[in-house]
C-alpha cells in the first residue's frame, strides 16, 4: 500500500513501469519533503492539535488560581502552578448536601464498576459458551432478541426496570445499578464471547467430550484458559463503559450512591455560588482519568474492544 | 448431563443440554423480560393517562396528540434532526478523510491514532464540560480572538438559542470522529492491494480511485458505521445535560431528555412513555432495513 500512496505524484506511466520492473515488494526511494508529505503530515498535525487542545486546556486550567483565570486566557500555561483546585475537587467540592468532593463519587464508581464488570463478564462468557458449543432449540431466537435489544433506546426500558428493581427491593441501591449494568452489558458481551468460542477449533471441544468432560469442566479447564485475550478486551469495554455511564447512575441510584460522572455534573453545573472553573476542570480531569489510563495502558486491545462494542453506549 | 445427552434412547427433549439451558437463564430472562417485555410494557402504557404512577386507564392516542402539540417536543425533534444530519455527514466525511490520510503508510501512525481516539474513552459528561469551558464566551475561544484585536468577534454557541445545537455538535464530533476513523481505517486495510495497482496501471488519479472504487467497495463498513452513529444520535442525552442542560431556555432539548424529564421530574409518565415510543420507532426505522441486509440472507455461524 505504501508505494501506491507515495507515488501518487508521479504520472501513471512512470508508476506502472516502475512497478512492473521492481516487483511488488519494491520500495521507491522517496523525498522526505515532498509536497504530498507536507500535506499529509501538515493536516495530521493540525488535526492532532485540535484533538489535544481540550485536554491541554483542562489540565492547564486546573493548575491555575482563580485570579489568574479571570485575567488570563484559557490557553496560557499557568504562571503559578497550584494543586489546590485538585485537593478541593477531590475532598471539598459540594454536591447537594454533601461537601466531601468527588471522592465519594469515585468510591461509588469503584463499588459499581468492579462487581458489574466481574458479574457481567462471568454471565456473558458462560452464555456465549453455551450458545457456541451447546446449542439448544430456541437459543438463537433468544439471542437474536438480545442483540436487537441492544439497539433499543434505553429510555424505552428504563421505567419497567425501575418497577422490577423496586419489586426486588434494590431500587436506589448499588446492587440495583450493578444488575442494570449486567443486563445492558449482556448483548454485546455475549456476542463477543459467542463469536470467540465459535472460532476455536471444534476438535478441541469434541476431544474433551469424548474424554467425558461435561459442560462446566470444558468451560473451566479448556475454554477459559484459552480465552484470556478476549476476557481482557471484554474487561476494557466494560470498565470504560460502566465508568462513563451517566443515565443509569442518575436514574437508578439515590444521591448518596451517585457515581462519579453524575457527581461531577452536579458539581460543575450547580447554580449556587461562584463558579470555580479551576476546581471544575480538576474534577473533570479526575473523572476522566480512569478511562484514560485504561485507554493508554491497553492500547490496541482498547481498539479491538470498542470495535466490537461500538454499538453500545 | 453428559450421560443424558450420550444416551442412545431419546431422552426427554427438555433435559437435553440441561446445563447449557441453566447457564442461559440470565440471557433468556434479559431478552424476554427486559428487552421484549419492557419494550412492550412501555408501548402499552403510552396509551394510558399514567401520571405519577403507571395505571392502566387507556386514553387512546391522547398522549401522542399532546406530545406533537408540545413546542418542547417539536424543538427536541428539530434539534435531533439537525444534530443527526450534520453529525452523520461530518462523522463520515471527517472519519474517512482521516482514515485515508492515516492509510498513506505514514510514520507515527500509532501516535496519531492514539491522539484521535482518546476522546472516545472519555464520557459524554467529561466531553460536554470541557467544551462548555472552551466555548465559554467570557474566557474561552471568543475572548481569546477578541483579545487578539477582533473586538466584535462573536462565538458563543452555547448561549445563543439559534445555534446552540451546533455547539453540542462540535463536542460530539470531537468525541466520536476518532472511532469512525478507526472503523474506516480497518475497512481500508481490508481492501486488496491489487485494486490499487490496477487503478494505477489504468492511470486513474488517487482521489478518483477513492470515490469510484474504494468507497463503493467499503459499502459494508459504511453501513455498519452509519448504524452505529445513528443509534448513538437517537440516544444523545449526557452531552446535552453536561453542556447546556437543555438551555438556553428549551433551545437545546433532545428527545432523550424530554423522556427523562417527563418520567422522573414532571411525573407525567404517560408523556414519557409516548415520547420514548417515538424514539423506539425512530430506531426501528434505522435498524430494521439494516438487520434485514445484514442477517436477512442466511445468517452464518460466528
Amino acid at each position: 500500500m505504501d508505494n501506491i500512496a507515495s507515488n501518487s505524484t508521479l504520472t501513471a506511466h512512470e508508476t506502472a513501469t516502475g512497478r512492473i520492473e521492481k516487483g511488488p515488494s519494491g520500495r521507491k526511494p522517496r523525498r522526505r519533503l515532498s509536497r504530498r508529505n507536507i500535506i499529509v503530515y501538515g493536516t495530521l498535525i493540525v488535526v492532532a492539535l485540535y484533538y489535544l487542545l481540550p485536554l491541554y486546556v483542562m489540565i492547564v486550567t486546573s493548575l491555575k488560581g482563580m485570579p489568574e483565570i479571570r485575567v488570563g486566557n484559557i490557553f496560557a500555561p499557568p504562571l503559578e502552578i497550584t494543586f489546590e483546585p485538585w485537593v478541593k475537587a477531590w475532598a471539598e467540592a459540594c454536591t447537594g448536601l454533601n461537601c466531601d468532593g468527588l471522592s465519594r463519587g469515585f468510591w461509588n464508581s469503584v463499588r459499581i464498576t468492579l462487581p458489574s464488570v466481574i458479574i457481567s463478564i462471568a454471565v456473558a462468557s458462560v452464555n456465549g459458551y453455551a450458545l457456541a458449543n451447546w446449542r439448544f432449540k430456541g437459543a438463537e431466537l433468544f439471542f437474536t432478541i438480545l442483540v436487537i435489544g441492544a439497539f433499543i433506546p434505553y429510555q424505552v426500558m428504563i421505567y419497567p426496570i425501575v418497577i422490577v428493581l423496586r419489586e426486588m427491593g434494590v431500587y436506589g441501591t448499588l446492587t440495583g445499578l450493578v444488575i442494570v449494568h449486567t443486563i445492558f452489558g449482556m448483548p454485546i458481551l455475549t456476542l463477543l464471547f459467542r463469536n470467540y468460542f465459535a472460532g476455536l477449533p471444534e476438535e478441541l471441544f469434541k476431544a474433551a467430550r469424548v474424554d467425558g468432560a461435561g459442560f462446566w469442566t470444558i468451560y473451566f479447564k479448556i475454554m477459559l484458559p484459552m480465552s484470556l485475550p478476549i476476557f481482557v478486551v471484554a474487561m476494557i469495554l466494560q470498565v470504560t463503559g460502566i465508568w462513563n455511564d451517566f443515565l443509569f447512575g442518575v436514574v437508578f441510584t439515590r444521591p448518596e450512591y451517585y457515581p462519579m460522572t453524575v457527581q461531577l455534573n452536579n458539581i460543575v453545573n450547580s447554580v449556587q455560588g461562584v463558579k470555580e472553573y479551576n476546581v471544575n476542570m480538576a474534577a473533570t480531569v479526575l473523572t476522566g482519568a480512569v478511562p484514560l489510563v485504561v485507554y493508554f495502558v491497553s492500547g490496541r486491545l482498547f481498539v479491538r474492544g470498542i470495535a466490537a462494542g461500538a454499538v453500545k453506549g | 448431563m453428559t450421560a443424558l445427552t450420550r444416551g442412545s434412547g431419546r431422552p426427554n427433549q427438555w433435559l437435553r443440554n440441561l446445563n447449557a439451558k441453566i447457564a442461559s437463564i440470565p440471557m433468556i430472562l434479559t431478552a424476554v423480560v427486559i428487552f421484549l417485555g419492557g419494550t412492550i410494557w412501555t408501548v402499552v402504557y403510552s396509551f394510558t393517562n399514567s401520571k405519577l404512577l403507571p395505571r392502566l386507564s387507556f386514553v387512546g392516542l391522547d398522549q401522542y396528540e399532546r406530545l406533537w402539540a408540545a413546542p418542547r417536543w417539536i424543538i427536541s425533534i428539530q434539534n435531533l434532526a439537525v444534530y443527526g444530519f450534520f453529525s452523520l455527514v461530518f462523522s463520515l466525511v471527517i472519519g474517512f478523510v482521516l482514515a485515508a490520510l492515516m492509510d498513506q503508510k505514514i510514520r507515527f501512525e500509532n501516535t496519531f491514532r492514539t491522539i484521535m481516539l482518546y476522546p472516545f474513552a472519555l464520557s459524554f459528561i467529561v466531553t460536554g464540560l470541557v467544551w462548555q469551558w472552551l466555548l465559554n464566551p467570557q474566557f474561552g475561544i471568543q475572548s481569546i480572538v477578541r483579545s487578539l484585536g477582533w473586538t466584535s468577534f462573536s462565538f458563543d454557541p452555547l448561549y445563543d438559542a439559534d445555534i446552540v445545537i451546533y455547539g453540542i455538535l462540535i463536542a460530539a464530533l470531537w468525541q466520536g470522529t476518532g472511532l469512525v476513523m478507526c472503523l474506516m481505517l480497518a475497512g481500508l486495510r481490508g481492501i486488496d492491494e491489487d485494486i490499487w495497482k490496477a487503478a494505477r496501471v489504468d492511470g486513474i488519479p488517487m482521489w478518483k480511485t477513492y470515490v469510484l472504487i474504494i468507497i463503493p467497495m467499503m459499502r459494508g463498513v459504511f453501513i455498519t458505521t452509519l448504524v452505529i452513529i445513528a443509534s448513538g444520535i437517537v440516544k444523545v442525552y449526557d452531552l446535552v445535560v453536561a453542556q447546556t442542560s437543555g438551555g438556553p431556555g428549551i433551545a437545546s432539548e433532545v428527545p432523550a431528555k424530554y423522556v427523562y424529564d417527563y418520567m422522573f421530574q414532571a411525573q407525567n409518565l404517560g408523556q414519557g412513555f409516548a415520547a420514548s415510543t417515538m424514539m423506539l420507532i425512530t430506531v426501528a426505522i434505522i435498524i430494521v432495513p439494516w438487520a434485514y441486509l445484514e442477517f436477512g440472507g442466511g445468517r452464518k455461524r460466528g
